[in-house]
């Protein structure tokens, strides 16, 4: 009589349990749960402590695009008031955010970390003219914040972290130089301390802002799932 | 209770009692539709809440106004109607599914009785004679609601739905009926307020203790099979009918489609307790002006016991397979139910009849059982297909022989798959009996 065994029972057992079970659910509108610091948002053209933008125009991101979705055309810099330090800069520059995959490869090979992303993804638009971003709405402002456009969901503080995974990550991947500082300074923020990487050893977390999600969240989830809540 | 039906109309109808029939139509009209609403509310909260979730909270207090939310947002959908339907049953079938809901409801006692204006006033749409005739009536044409949407959306698929969704009605029928005619035999009488103040005075006089609680487990498997509810929604089965009957169906007409089922959840766990839980039976005060709210709000509380046990059921168990759904319709809920019923019939009348049905049961029941035994061991001897029940365990796959089958071939194919089953089978009576060598 195996076919006709009453295991069934069980289910009613567990569902009347988990009325008693603490919610998981995250009031998402009102409430953002944090966003590690590696996350891929939408881009941001950084500059240096001088005000200087930091893209040179050498549109090696847009060749490393597997979307497809960075032009780029550079210029050579004015003599009397140039943009950027080197000998030429981003002239053009365009993101269509239609085809933006947020892979950040352009962030891995820009060589002056001009691109990085921010965190905030939650953005929309109601035309495609408005899903390419250009270099009017990419750059930093003077405090060296990512612009808020009227279409995008900031909150506070989530403009504070633009370069996570570049400052996560040790150069030529050699874990001798992991949490090693070597990027230029930003603007509002100076040198930014490294990103706690694998090494449990070198981080410091409080600098950096580096948060993890069960952490955070460790208070919804039941003591036996690694949480805090009996 | 004197004479047949609705005492309000023993002296004839005048002004004063078609008025408060008219209220009385407009009143439950207006409370099934309120009931719905929170019940679809209900529905989500509930399994939301065995499920680690809030559920609906933006709309109105507590999610509350979700419902209409939906509701709004479904009927300003475009109203899309297939090239290939059968445009007026597909127009009609969406009503044909929520009408009976409505219908049923009708006769549903859902508190004492008052008197108003110099008339005596059941609490209840209408007290036909036959009422419990009617649901059965009514629950029966809901099936062709569900039937009709299928067959005339002009889809595979919803064809499918439909043709399962008969199915199962038609099989879950009888143990439904079975199961009510012993209320009606311990009751005396068809009209759902007879059937109401049989059980009436005490909680043990309720049908699902006087009956044993079989016939009431039985209805309530029955109804939840009737309702197309989980764990018997097989004619919406997502995995492999898309939607099933309401595939092709959007906005407005998807909405009825919806609204229907959940007013028959609602309606059916009204009946429910009018058959077995003593409808509005249960301890008042006597307090005057306010007596009357009693025996409603008991209705609306073992109602609601029974809207969540819907709930919880959908939330613990899932999807029958089709083949369980009919062995548990036929092999197990009609025999039992009419076993019960002709047990019930002999405790009527008497106790050396209800022995003897009882033993009359039990014998045929190991008599078909023996013959059941019988047929599968002869089966399995002559070597004829696979003993049912065992679906799984195939006999081996003859070698196929390399290259295209020349001409003759296919007949050697043949005589090997037949060897190879023998074999199969002669292996797997092995297995099911050691004790025997060979065979």
């Amino acid at each position: 009589m195996a076919k006709y065994n009453l295991g069934f029972l069980g289910g009613f057992v567990l569902t009347l349990k988990q009325v008693l079970e603490p919610r998981v659910t995250t009031q998402y509108p009102k409430v953002k749960r944090p966003k590690p610091p590696r996350l891929h948002g939408r881009h941001v053209l950084n500059r240096y402590e001088d005000g200087m933008e930091k893209c040179i125009g050498c549109e090696l991101c847009a060749a490393v695009c597997p979307a497809d979705c960075i032009y780029v055309r550079g210029l050579d810099n004015p003599a009397d008031h140039p943009v950027s330090p080197g000998e030429r800069y981003g002239f053009v520059y365009e993101i269509n955010y239609l085809r933006c995959i947020h892979c950040d490869l352009c962030v891995e090979a820009c060589p002056t970390e001009a691109i990085t992303e921010s965190k905030m993804f939650e953005f929309s638009f109601t035309s495609r003219a408005d899903a390419i971003y250009t270099r009017k709405e990419l750059v930093v402002d003077d405090e060296g914040k990512p612009q808020r456009l009227p279409w995008e969901d900031w909150r506070e503080g989530e403009d504070r972290h633009t370069s996570g995974w570049m400052r996560a990550t040790s150069p030529s991947g050699s874990k001798d130089y992991e949490g090693t500082v070597q990027w230029s300074g930003e603007l509002g923020y100076g040198l930014r301390p490294a990103e706690g990487g694998q090494n449990e050893a070198r981080r410091d977390d409080a600098a950096t802002g580096n948060i993890s999600i069960r952490h955070v969240n460790r208070d919804k989830i039941p003591a036996r799932f690694g949480g805090r809540v009996r | 209770m004197g004479g047949l039906g609705d005492p309000l109309f023993n002296n004839g109808l005048d002004v004063g009692g078609f008025v408060i029939l008219l209220v009385r139509v407009l009143v439950g009209f207006g409370a099934l539709l309120i009931s719905v609403v929170l019940m679809i509310w209900f529905e989500r909260k509930v399994i939301s809440d065995m499920q680690n979730r809030i559920g609906p909270n933006r709309a109105g207090p507590f999610g509350l106004l979700q419902t209409f939310a939906d509701g709004t947002k479904l009927i300003f959908k475009e109203d899309l109607l297939p090239e290939r339907a059968d445009r007026f049953v597909y127009k009609l079938a969406p009503f044909l599914a929520v009408l009976p809901a409505f219908a049923i409801f009708t006769v549903v006692p859902i508190g004492g009785v008052v008197d108003l204006a110099h008339h005596v006033v059941e609490l209840q749409i209408a007290d036909p004679p036959i009422g419990i005739l009617l649901v059965l009536a009514f629950s029966s044409i809901a099936v062709y609601g569900v039937m009709l949407a299928g067959w005339s959306s002009g889809s595979k698929y919803p064809l499918l739905g439909s043709v399962r969704a008969s199915a199962q009605m038609i099989s879950y029928e009888a143990a439904m009926g079975l199961a009510v005619v012993t209320v009606i035999l311990e009751s005396h009488g068809l009209s759902t307020r007879a059937i109401v103040e049989s059980q009436a005075t005490a909680w043990y006089h309720w049908n699902v203790l006087r009956l044993g609680v079989v016939p009431a487990a039985m209805f309530f498997i029955a109804m939840t099979a009737e309702l197309n509810r989980p764990p018997f929604d097989l004619a919406e089965g997502e995995s492999e009918l898309g939607g099933g009957f309401h595939t092709e169906y959007s906005a407005f007409r998807f909405a009825t489609f919806y609204l229907a089922e959940f007013m028959n959840t609602v309606t059916f766990s009204a009946i429910m307790v009018t058959l077995f839980f003593g409808g509005p039976d249960g301890p008042g005060f006597h307090i005057p002006h306010v007596y009357w709210l009693f025996p409603i709000l008991w209705f609306i509380g073992k109602t609601v016991v029974f809207c969540y046990i819907q709930v919880w059921i959908r939330a613990a168990l899932p999807r029958l397979r089709y083949d369980q759904l009919m062995d548990l319709g036929w092999k197990w809920l009609i025999p039992l139910s009419l076993a019960w019923m002709l047990v019930v019939a002999g405790a009527l009348e008497g106790v050396a009849w209800m022995f003897g049905v009882i033993g009359g049961c039990l014998l045929l029941a190991l008599v078909l059982w023996r013959a059941a035994v019988v047929s599968k061991q002869r089966r399995i001897d002559r070597g004829e297909g696979l003993p049912l029940g065992r679906p799984f365990l195939l006999p081996p796959v003859p070698p196929q022989p390399p290259g295209p089958p020349a001409a003759g071939r296919p007949l050697e194919h043949l005589a090997a798959g037949a060897q190879a089953r023998a074999a199969g089978a002669a292996e797997l009576r092995r297995v099911e009996s050691p004790g025997k060598v060979g065979g």
